[in-house]
């Protein structure tokens, strides 16, 4: 059971839970930058439609499997027993919100981070699949993942679930921690993401029979990299806010979860714009965006744990790795991924949980995040994959090749996002 | 193959998942734990060798 908030506490992470939608604004901003200008527009409207369906669909049905609401709070829910220990592995809440007003308030502050996290997570398969997802596809990938992926991992993770107990049940450091969602949100929306780009497949012209991948770089690099820097405004309120909800942190430790985050995130973007100065003769922008954002999500993981030292440590490692792993995907492993969402969603988050498993005191913390890791990778991955290969099958993820030729903005919404604006003969279609 | 790779990495899962139940010592429960996770990476390679052979197959 989970410590009694304090007034002080509730109203900081009220607040903070009012900022942290800028990180989603600011993914958003960077799905749009970095997909072409001929889908422009269907991306943001699409973000904005993945919102507001994750959203509904979570009130309807994802919220009562996560067990945050009352009769349910401190990790009840459906349990069986294995080899004499409590397996919690769904939540047990009314549907439709039912006894929200009657919850207690950290209770509906976790609620509203989980109605974030919901949506960030429909929000990076949506970049992924940029240039060729359909917008219905979009909303029901959303809503697939409001439903029941997204309730079944943060339940598992964040509200008592078999996860959170492998502390009290198996002696592993305080259970799979996961303070600001780097495995809820990201290496589940990463895998998402992979799910889709492998169903979907890649975009037209990407890969030509011959020779090496087409380069379809963003159409706008200052959306991309001022999409970082509103991310960093709501990275900063969700990791803080999720260290008071998830890892009970007192007021005391916030500032140095909210250093940690910066720190992450700095070390990464130097890392970054080094090694594209070193391979390319000049720093990316786009490659240093993604690295910047890797950064954020690894601290995601381990902000509210670490020291600041360890911080910049795995700021550089994920900004290091960041560049190298998207070359390694594109050209490699002929993975067309426009917004980078596996290489900074996925490999980042996942590599922020292994780190917390690292600097953590506890003993026993590293195996409890590697469990955590296991699961997300072994389990929830397959899992997502067939549910979107069975949604395929009645909502189409992909334009038809028309489509696909003329743009996102033409085809679904009639109009371009920059209709004064000459539209150059694309020499990638061959 | 694609579905072959994602079929093993179940498996690896319940690897991890067996471990915890029955090597209460932290050395052979964290072994164990490792091995699932190197099934699963296995999985995960068929699966990525199976997406681009499927891709080969799309050019041919």
């Amino acid at each position: 059971m989970s410590p009694a908030m304090t007034d002080a506490s509730f109203a900081l992470t009220l607040a903070l839970l009012l900022l942290a939608p800028l990180a989603i604004a600011g993914v958003a901003l960077i799905n749009t930058g970095l997909g072409r200008s001929r889908s422009a527009a269907q991306s943001l409207l699409g973000s904005l439609a993945i919102l507001a369906v994750a959203a509904i669909v979570f009130a309807i049905l994802g919220a009562a499997f996560t067990g945050n609401l009352p009769g349910t709070a401190g990790g009840a829910g459906h349990s069986f027993q294995l080899a004499g220990k409590s397996w919690n592995w769904l939540g047990a809440a009314p549907f439709l919100l039912g006894g929200l007003g009657a919850a207690p308030a950290q209770s509906q502050l976790a609620l509203l981070f989980e109605f974030l996290a919901v949506a960030l997570v429909g929000l990076l398969p949506w970049g992924s699949g940029a240039d060729r997802l359909r917008l219905t596809a979009g909303c029901a990938i959303a809503a697939v993942i409001a439903a029941f992926v997204f309730p079944l991992t943060a339940h598992w993770i964040w509200t008592g679930g078999w996860l959170a107990q492998l502390g009290l049940n198996f002696s592993l450091g305080q259970g799979f921690l996961d303070g600001g969602g780097a495995a809820t949100v990201h290496l589940l929306g990463g895998l998402s993401a992979l799910a889709v780009i492998w169903i979907a497949g890649p975009r037209r012209g990407k890969f030509p029979k011959e020779g090496l991948a087409t380069a379809m770089p963003g159409h706008n690099a200052v959306y991309v990299v001022f999409g970082c820097l509103l991310a960093l405004v709501g990275w900063l309120a969700w990791n803080v806010a999720g260290a008071v909800l998830w890892l009970h942190a007192p007021l005391a430790a916030l500032p140095v979860t909210a250093i940690n985050t910066l720190l992450s995130a700095s070390a990464a973007v130097v890392a970054t714009f080094a090694v594209t100065r070193f391979r390319f003769g000049k720093p990316d922008a786009s490659l240093c965006a993604n690295g910047w954002l890797a950064g954020l999500v690894a601290s995601s993981a381990c902000a509210g744990i670490v020291t600041p030292a360890a911080a910049l440590f795995v700021g550089l490692v994920a900004g290091v790795a960041t560049p190298l792993l998207v070359e390694l995907c594109e050209l490699a492993l002929s993975i067309d991924d426009p917004s980078g969402a596996i290489t900074v969603h996925a490999a980042g988050g996942l590599w922020g949980l292994i780190a917390t498993g690292i600097f953590a005191p506890q003993p026993g913390q590293l195996v409890a995040q590697l469990v955590g890791i296991a699961t997300l990778l072994g389990f929830v991955f397959p899992l997502v994959y067939g549910l979107f290969a069975l949604l395929n099958r009645f909502v189409p993820f992909r334009a038809d090749a028309d489509g696909e030729r003329i743009g996102m903005d033409l085809h679904e919404l009639g109009g371009g996002a920059y209709p004064e604006f000459v539209i150059h003969r694309d020499d990638s279609y061959r | 193959m694609k579905y072959a790779g994602l079929l093993v990495m179940p498996a690896g899962f319940f690897l991890s998942i067996a471990a915890l139940i029955l090597f209460p010592a932290p050395a052979p429960r964290a072994a164990f734990v490792l091995c699932g996770l190197a099934v699963e990476g296995m999985g995960l390679a068929v699966a990525v060798r199976g997406h681009m052979a499927a891709r080969g197959e799309h050019h041919a």
